[in-house]
């Protein structure tokens, strides 16, 4: 049982949630991970620890609501409890004194993002945030990049904040400079971490990427996570989460997370359904 | 309902006049007589009816039944049974028990070497451990007619259960002493509960959101009742075992630091063999190609086969292929049949006699319309164009010359291709030990095989850490777990003890 202890929208369908976790706290690292369960039954779904509070003993995780245990996830409120929560999984990113760092952050992406960026910063890197985001209303954790950041740049599909861009075309740019950076970070939907590596390809740009994928257990023992790199088979949840982007097969990695997809679809009406009922039954 | 299956009732009314005929004399009986009397089969539910649920498929011997089947053991002397049992379980006595109807006896004979006999008496493969070298089935010529050990087991078991007997065993006064429990398979479950009763402190560690292990996560209910599995549980926490679940020993808590930082005195590492082989060959990474792990996880801990109520979805499949051919395999196969599936095939390199499964699991699943494709092997997946599973392409083997241990090798036979159409391919080859431990646990010792190196108290190479069960045996069997944690419980014991 893992106590939330605050809870605020970030975006529309965005939001934020700091719960109790006294041991992930202690323990996590930038890039880990954790996966958690609404209820006993509940589907097992993986989130990245986007911040962590030792003294408090608690973790801050961000969620888009899309699915319907996000969306079950989105109806508790302060105080309500998540069923299960396990953690931190993973691989903690690498984190050292690099050079120059360019961090994409793209949608959502920005959360996972944050504590990697954080640990670049505190490493003594020179920091470049480029976040990118659908529109204005999408844009996350903006604020506490610029704080970070040595520079922030912002792109949106609409233009409504910052420039009306692809993150990708932002990133090039930086490629385009001398000396170009030592290493891209990049999180994101899978087709931009795959464009981004794409982007940075030709300059020889070091590019690491986090995976999201559908997960069981989370320590190694099913399998369904697993992605092709460099044409081997990797556990995203015990080999990464991050991996060297040029690597990574992208296509059959966004085939597999499309599995179940017509089921989602299924799930996410009858969720609507459902929660209107209750809405009904409470009122 | 398929005609030649027998019903329990049928089963019963053969037993009843057995049981009318031999019991008056059951103390007088001649070992031909008792060898003339019919072996007593499992009642099972209808192959036909269970294609479609869940339930229990063997559905266990009457009271009749199991008195008649104790009546052809012949107590031999020399007691071979035992020397077959790796816990090596009065096995004559308990049956003597049970012919004497003294259940309350049978079980207590039986719980001296063995912790968890309703979950043995189910899954051991007894006919190559105590039933192989039955005196009864060596005169008959035939081992499946030797006594029927395992399902006497279950029956003492399930009396046990189902008349309330079980409790809790006594706990000795507290020790103040700690010890962490990594992992709740059956060789954690047993260390837990061995370690408990001597009065020290016991922390189950679990990494799933259930304890149980390969009890809960694997092996299907419609072979194991998860709630045979729970009393287990039950019973530890009413010991005042503390299970903590969610929490993952070299992620959530390193090793050394239960030692060094928690106050823990000794340590048991039950973590299993949870690391599925793959084949490394094409296409295995296509959409409808599962780890017989993942495939089970979701249906059994994650109880994808309520599908219009399970959060957690499992794949509609059609035409399933299961490679493999152990226990996991059967259960796979099992499961995509209850699941729906039209068509499911075993791909086995062998033949049925090298199968490791049990071969009362092979017979459920070729009752089940399981077809079984032996000595062939897959080669490679084929994939539609939006990257699903399509066809399996197969190769046709034959036996070669034995190999070292003797065992004929496998050889393919050279362009001998075909395509079996089918849309879901479900990988169960096998499972590695699980890295976790040895990745972030540099102090321990493990073999080349990544399995932890112990002696024979299961001591590992890190002063007051032990380890048994899948992760020193390699993927084994849920008795070598038990009897491993038997022997490490004892150790910890006898160090916490003397500390
Ligand atoms: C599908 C299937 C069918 C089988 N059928 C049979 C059968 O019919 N008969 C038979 O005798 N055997 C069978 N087996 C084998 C048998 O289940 C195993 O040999 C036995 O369960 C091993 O027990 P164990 O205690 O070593 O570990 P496991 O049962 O594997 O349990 C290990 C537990 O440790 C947990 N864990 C792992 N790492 C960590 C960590 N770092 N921190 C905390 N927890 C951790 C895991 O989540 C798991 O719950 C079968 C296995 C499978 C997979
Ligand atoms: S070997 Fe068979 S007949 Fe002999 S004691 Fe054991 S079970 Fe009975
Ligand atoms: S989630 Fe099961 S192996 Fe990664």
């Amino acid at each position: 049982m893992a106590k939330i202890i605050r809870k605020e929208k970030l975006a529309p369908a965005v939001t934020r949630m700091i719960v109790e976790a006294e041991h992930i706290a202690r323990e996590r690292k930038p890039g880990q991970f954790i996966i958690l369960q609404v209820h006993d039954d509940g589907e097992r779904i993986p989130l990245t620890i986007a911040d962590a509070d030792e003294a408090a003993g608690t973790i801050t995780i961000i969620f888009q609501v899309v699915g319907r245990t996000t969306h079950m996830l989105d109806a508790l409120e302060e105080g309500a409890e998540i069923a299960h929560l396990v953690g931190p999984l993973g691989q903690p990113t690498h984190i050292e004194k690099f050079g120059h760092v360019v961090c994409v952050g793209g949608g959502i992406g920005a959360a996972p993002l944050f504590p990697i960026a954080q640990g670049m910063r505190h490493a003594g890197n020179r920091l470049t945030v480029i976040l990118g985001a659908r529109n204005s209303n999408l844009l996350i954790l903006e604020d506490d990049m610029r704080e970070l950041a040595d520079e922030l740049m912002i792109c949106t599909d609409d233009g409504s904040a910052g420039r009306k861009a692809l993150v990708t075309e932002q990133l090039a740019e930086c490629c385009k400079k001398n000396p170009p950076p030592d290493l891209v970070v990049a999180i994101g939907p899978p087709i931009m971490m795959k464009f981004c590596a794409e982007t940075t390809r030709p300059f020889n740009v070091p590019t690491v990427v986090s995976l999201n994928t559908i997960m069981i257990d989370g320590t190694g023992m099913c399998g369904g996570c697993r992605v092709t790199v460099g044409g081997q088979t990797k556990f995203v949840c015990v080999d990464g989460p991050e991996f060297d982007g040029h690597q990574v097969d992208f296509d059959n990695m966004m085939r597999r997370l499309a599995a179940y997809r017509g089921d989602e679809q299924k799930d996410h009406d009858r969720c609507h359904l459902e929660l209107q009922i209750s809405e009904k039954e409470g009122a | 309902m398929s005609m030649d299956h027998k019903t329990p009732e049928d089963f019963q009314k053969e037993a009843v006049e057995l049981h009318t005929e031999y019991m008056p004399r059951k103390d007088a009986l001649s070992p031909r007589e008792r060898l003339g009397i019919p072996p007593q089969e499992m009642p099972a539910q209808d192959p036909v009816a269970r294609r479609a649920n869940f339930n229990e498929v063997a559905t266990g011997y009457s009271a009749e039944q199991a008195q008649v089947e104790a009546l052809r053991c012949l107590q031999c002397k020399n007691r071979p049974c035992v020397e077959g049992c790796p816990v090596r379980i009065d096995i004559p006595g308990f049956i003597q028990a049970i012919a004497d109807g003294d259940y309350a006896q049978a079980i207590a004979i039986i719980k001296r070497n063995s912790m968890l006999p309703a979950i043995c008496g189910r899954v051991c493969p007894q006919e190559t451990q105590c039933q192989e070298p039955c005196t009864v089935g060596k005169a008959l010529k035939d081992s499946s007619k030797g006594v029927a050990i395992g399902r006497l087991e279950r029956f003492v078991a399930d009396w046990e259960r189902e008349q309330n007997r079980i409790k809790p065993p006594e706990v000795a006064p507290e020790t103040g002493k700690k010890v962490a429990v990594i992992g709740s398979g059956p060789a954690s479950l047993t260390v837990a509960a061995d370690v408990r009763r001597a009065g020290h402190t016991v922390t189950l560690m679990e990494a799933f959101h259930k304890p149980g292990g390969v009890l809960v996560y694997g092996i299907p209910e419609f072979r194991l009742p998860k709630s045979i599995v729970q009393v287990e549980i039950d019973t530890l926490k009413a010991m005042g075992v503390e299970i903590r679940t969610n929490f993952v020993v070299g992620r959530s808590r390193q090793l050394k630091d239960l030692l060094e930082q928690d106050g823990y005195d000794a340590v048991f590492v039950g973590t299993g063999a949870g690391l599925p082989k793959f084949m490394n060959i094409d296409g295995e990474n296509l959409i409808g190609v599962f780890s017989a792990n993942e495939y089970l996880t979701r249906v059994n801990l994650m109880k994808a086969y309520d599908r219009d109520n399970a959060d957690t979805p499992v794949m509609r499949s059609h035409k399933v292929a299961v490679l493999g051919g152990g226990n996991v395999a059967m259960d796979a196969a099992r499961t995509a049949v209850r699941l729906g599936a039209e068509k499911v095939t075993i791909v086995y390199r062998r033949t049925e006699k090298e199968m490791p499964a049990r071969v009362e699991e092979v017979e459920h699943a070729k009752e089940e319309g399981i077809e079984f494709r032996l000595l062939q092997n897959a080669k490679r997946i084929l994939g539609t164009d939006d990257g699903r599973v399509r066809s399996l392409e197969c190769l046709l083997y034959e036996l070669g010359e034995p190999d070292s241990s003797g065992r004929r090798r496998p050889v393919e036979i050279p362009d001998s291709e075909f395509e079996l159409d089918v849309d879901t391919v479900i990988v169960a080859i096998g499972n590695d030990s699980n890295p976790l431990i040895q990745q972030t646990t540099p102090e321990m010792e493990f073999n080349r095989w990544g399995n932890i190196v112990v002696n024979e108290d299961g001591a590992t190479s890190m002063q007051r850490v032990f380890a048994g069960g899948d992760i020193v045996l390699g993927a084994a069997t849920v008795i070598l777990a038990m009897g491993q944690g038997r022997q490490a419980a004892a150790a910890i014991n006898r160090m916490l003890a003397t500390a």
